[in-house]
């Protein structure tokens, strides 16, 4: 018993398990980088470096069925394999101070990052000039919302997460007085206007916006630029039976995808038309269940905020006589009742807002010439990210390049000294 | 002979620089001024260069070259007539008719030639194959512009080789139509005359046009010439051409001269430098020198004093156009590079000290350069992938002057010479795509950052490669010679060991501050980018080198195999993720340049197949066994 623990730790310690795993971690980022010219970066991340054991991978287009150790195993192998190296054979020298120092970086940044893998959310704000929003949306999911009055403060709202609707079946919600029915669940679709007077297939639901929209199934995006926008048919039904069949889509309440559609009906069809014809996309549809009215739709996932922000300015600068751009800049103003806060501040590239444990980051924005042109109110797109561990690799790197400068001059020094003696 | 021994050294460094300082200044004028000309501040693509720049720039990006041959047919010992960048500038600008029919484009792609109907290459009628004119390529446009249009819808990844060309030669016509159209209309005859006829006309144009607007009687005659002009003019600014005129005020915004003449139908002025450049154009058609010369003079004193330091920077950035040198410490380094090669085999020592006192002067020229970009950019040392050829040849440079100031050997300087002149070599090529101090897009708008991390990088790119080249070095040595006896061996090994825990501490460095730039640009430390994770791979390469030599399981050739690898993922970090494509990194990608990283790896693992022979197969082992 003695000597198999004695091996293991051993095996744990040594530095050929260093080696081998640096080996499979240099193999595993070729592999990695490679993987995203086909398959995306969000894709080959999931498949590669999220990922504990890797059974067969792409390489130059050819599928090696081989077993490869993931980003995650080969990760947590190393931090097994420092600290043990630290445990055991930890003295307190001066000669090894650079090294541990190397070491416990290196141990911070692994155990950092995988902290901020578990823990950091990220999410954005979108909002035109002079709109006030207080809550974040997610980039990739969904959620079936459904508001209702609730009498004296304000409205109440029920979300249902997206992969609940893919699993498909009946939901049902202690603070719903009916129940879901999904009968369809496309994860990406596409969306077109009824033309009046066109031949066209007979509509999913006569109920609500499907009514003059056709909803289609569309192919999965591997492209990190585009989304994925769902769309479901669902049938509500009450107490005293259906309350009809519904079509819920991405299409008509995340404002993201409604100005896209929006700038492509303008090309194709003019101001007045689209505007006729984008009122129609993004009428809310509700139903009536006990007295009371629910408002629905299937929007991105969002996060409430107990402050506020509201887009005062976009800036979109370009270099003179080009289309590159210098700088992208938002004033917001920064309202917290709770704080009796209420100021003015500027986000710009590089220059993230850091409030309440999260960071705002300018991301994109449409202002300027091109916005003007368009016809559109200048906007500005902020990303949101919430990760409790962003200190660590500020630390880790600071420990490690503090070590490996006390260990090469340790060498250096020892070396230079050695000639002058000779 | 032997009293000359200790001055060889001094003599061949004084004589290089002599030869640097003679290139300092072009031969001056005869006739037109066209080095005063050069001078001459605009805008384009986003920022304040000399007319020079635009010049160079241009003839890089049409022709790959920084002058004109418009006798490519000949051999060179027929001196065919090269004329200079400013030279074909000018004609282009001011008189067409002749820069049209001179061979300016490079086109290459043999399918491409068959589609425009080209000629082949026959010297008997005056074609080389290889450059074209205007005059040749004109008639195609559509063809182009049809096949160009398809083109752009496949992602730049997956577009075939002749499928480049077209793009190529679409972009290059739009530049030489932009060069056109910059200072007149493109074909007007006389523009000093149409330019005067249409200030004179506009009073009575607008008077016309608000009469047929309000239905009252107009003159038609009026109307319609002015009306022609307008819509002269608003083809001339569809161009994108340069911004050649100054604003009213040193603090306005720089116009075309096409936006100028059409804002005139509004009643604005029309700005003095329009007349100025007119009358030079007259002038230099009209084969004046004396004429282009005092309304070149008149225009420069009316830019004092408001556009003084536009004319000073624009004067610098002349200067460094005409120095070129990096040209120059590639050249020097070659030289140094064969004297310290030589140095190793009669065990020289005034040879080797010949060549280190060349690599100096290199090195001093190769600074110079650096700085003075620095100073014209505002910028830190890297800012795109062609400083970065030149700060990865410096950064090396040092390091091998360090190592042979302690070991005294040749084995510094020739790793010195050769990673400057590799790098330098590089740098060349990369500057064909024009422009070598663009503007920085928004993100990238940082020194801080581009002064730390990409710094940093650099410097962890130049030590690998360093670190390679030594190894290099040893088994060249090692196996086909015998001079690489015991001590030269230990002391190749110490340095590559030294240099590769540097790279490391770098490249760590680097990689990680580029993680934080993310952090703070968009709130991600790392986010698994092509790049980044190029980087990675080489701090992680270190890093294995390092342990497997700690833990004993490599000793001095495992060291030096293991260092050659080095060259490969570092060349993969620099350009090859470029190539794939993608990511916030990736600055697109040539057929040539993908065809040289393929051969550098190969040869790469060439020699570490050498250098993985057994022991007795090398020539300096197989003596002392």
């Amino acid at each position: 018993m003695r000597t198999l623990v004695d091996r293991l730790i051993k095996i744990f310690i040594s530095l050929r398990l260093t080696v081998v795993l640096l080996a499979f971690a240099i193999l595993l980022v070729f592999i990695g980088t490679l993987a995203q010219v086909d398959e995306g970066l969000y894709n080959a991340q999931a498949r590669y470096f999220r990922q504990w054991i890797i059974f067969g991978f792409d390489l130059f287009g050819h599928n090696i069925p081989l077993l490869l150790p993931g980003g995650y195993l080969i990760g947590t192998m190393l931090l097994l394999n420092l600290v043990a190296a630290h445990l055991y054979r930890f003295q307190l020298s001066t000669k090894k101070i650079g090294i541990q120092l190397v070491h416990s970086g290196v141990i911070l940044l692994l155990v950092g990052q995988l902290a901020t893998d578990m823990l950091a959310h990220e999410s954005q704000i979108r909002f035109v000039e002079g709109e006030t929003k207080s809550y974040a949306e997610s980039m990739r999911n969904y959620e079936l919302a459904f508001t209702s009055d609730s009498g004296t403060d304000g409205e109440e709202i029920v979300a249902i997460a997206g992969h609940q609707l893919m699993n498909g079946g009946d939901i049902q919600n202690t603070n719903l007085p009916f129940t879901i029915h999904v009968k369809t669940f496309w994860k990406n679709s596409e969306s077109s206007f009824r033309a009046p007077m066109m031949k066209n297939e007979p509509p999913l639901t006569s109920n609500g916006v499907a009514s003059s929209f056709d909803f289609s199934l569309a192919a999965e995006t591997k492209n990190p630029d585009e989304k994925n926008v769902p769309t479901a048919l669902i049938e509500i039904i009450g107490k005293n039976g259906s309350l009809g069949d519904w079509v819920v889509s991405g299409w008509t309440s995340d404002d993201e995808m409604v100005d896209a559609l929006r700038q492509t009906y303008m090309q194709q069809l003019g101001a007045q038309m689209t505007q006729k014809i984008i009122g129609q996309l993004t009428q809310p549809q509700s139903i009536e269940a006990n007295g009371k009215k629910f408002t629905f739709a299937l929007r991105p996932e969002r996060v409430y905020y107990p402050f506020s922000l509201e887009l005062l300015k976009a800036t979109h600068t370009v270099y003179e006589g080009t289309e590159i751009p210098k700088d992208f800049r938002s004033r917001v103003q920064l309202r917290n009742s709770q704080t009796g806060e209420n100021r003015e501040v500027e986000i710009s590239m590089n220059h993230p807002l850091r409030y309440a444990g999260l960071t705002f980051y300018q991301y994109q924005m449409d202002a300027g010439q091109a916005a003007r042109q368009a016809g559109r109110l200048s906007s500005s797109t902020l990303q949101v990210v919430h990760n409790p561990s962003w200190l660590t690799p500020y630390v880790g790197c600071a420990l490690v390049a503090l070590g490996l400068v006390t260990q090469f001059m340790f060498h250096l020094v020892g070396f230079l000294s050695k000639r002058r003696m000779k | 002979m032997k009293s000359m021994k200790p001055w060889l050294p001094l003599i061949l460094t004084a004589a290089c620089a002599a030869w640097f300082l003679s290139t300092l200044y072009p031969p001056s004028d005869t006739g037109f001024a066209f080095n005063e000309f050069a001078k001459l501040p605009l805008v384009f693509n986003g920022r304040l260069k000399p007319m020079d720049s635009l010049a160079r720039n241009s003839l890089l990006e049409i022709r790959e070259k920084q002058t004109l041959n418009t006798e490519p047919w000949k051999d060179w010992d027929q001196n065919p007539k090269i004329i200079s960048a400013n030279e074909w500038l000018i004609h282009v600008m001011m008189n067409p008719a002749v820069a049209d029919a001179w061979p300016v484009f490079r086109v290459d792609n043999s399918d491409l030639i068959t589609l425009l109907k080209l000629p082949e290459g026959n010297p008997a009628q005056q074609q080389d194959g290889k450059h074209y004119s205007w005059n040749q390529i004109a008639p195609s446009f559509d063809l182009i512009n049809k096949e160009n249009e398809r083109i752009q819808k496949i992602e730049s990844v997956e577009r075939s080789a002749y499928e480049r060309a077209v793009v190529k030669v679409f972009e290059r016509l739009m530049l030489y139509e932009q060069l056109k159209n910059t200072l007149q209309p493109q074909d007007v005859p006389d523009w000093k005359q149409e330019l005067a006829d249409y200030e004179a006309l506009i009073p009575a144009g607008i008077a016309s046009i608000h009469a047929q607007q309000a239905g009252q009687k107009f003159d038609q005659a009026i109307f319609n010439a002015f009306a022609g002009n307008v819509q002269l003019f608003d083809e001339m600014s569809q161009f994108d051409a340069p911004l050649v005129v100054p604003p009213q005020n040193s603090s306005g915004n720089w116009q075309r001269v096409g936006t100028i003449l059409l804002n005139a139908t509004k009643g604005e002025k029309i700005s003095p430098a329009i007349f100025a450049y007119a009358t030079m154009a007259d002038a230099f058609k009209k084969g004046d020198p004396a004429a282009f010369n005092a309304a070149l003079a008149d225009y420069r004193s009316s830019l004092v004093p408001d556009f003084s330091p536009a004319m000073h920077k624009a004067r610098a950035e002349v200067f460094f156009n005409q120095m070129q040198p990096f040209y120059a410490a590639l050249v020097i380094y070659v030289l140094a590079g064969l004297l310290a090669v030589c140095s190793w085999f009669n065990l020289s020592e005034t040879l080797r000290r010949s060549a280190v006192w060349l690599v100096g002067l290199a090195f001093v020229i190769h600074t110079t350069g650096l700085i003075y970009r620095m100073v014209l950019e505002g910028r830190p040392p890297v800012t795109n992938l062609y400083s970065s050829a030149i700060f990865i040849g410096w950064g090396a440079v040092v390091l091998g002057l360090v190592l042979e100031k302690i070991h005294r050997n040749g084995i510094g300087a020739v790793a010195a010479a050769g990673m400057g002149f590799i790098t330098l070599v590089i740098a060349q090529n990369l500057a064909v795509d024009g422009d070598t101090m663009e503007m920085m897009r928004a993100v990238l708008d940082t020194n801080f950052w581009l002064a730390t991390h990409v710094v940093a990088v650099t410097t962890g790119y130049a030590s690998t490669f360093v670190a390679g080249f030594l190894a290099l070095i040893y088994i060249l040595r090692g196996v086909f010679t015998k001079t690489l006896d015991e001590a030269t061996g230990k002391s190749l090994a110490r340095m590559v060991y030294g240099i590769v825990c540097f790279a490391t501490l770098f490249s760590f460095v680097g990689t990680v501050l580029g993680g934080i730039w993310a952090d703070q640009s968009w709130g991600r430390f790392w986010g698994w980018d092509p790049k980044e994770n190029g980087a990675l791979i080489i701090v992680l390469w270190n890093a294995l080198i390092l342990h497997l030599r700690w833990g004993g399981m490599i000793r001095d050739r495992g060291l030096i195999v293991c260092a050659i690898f080095g060259n490969v993922v570092t060349s993969w970090s620099w350009f090859g993720v470029n190539m794939l494509g993608i990511g916030l990194h990736s600055y697109g990608f040539t057929d040539a340049a993908f065809k040289w990283l393929m051969l550098f790896v190969m040869s790469q693992l060439g020699f570490i197949i050498l250098g993985l022979l057994p022991a007795r197969m090398w020539r300096s082992f197989s003596a002392r066994i």
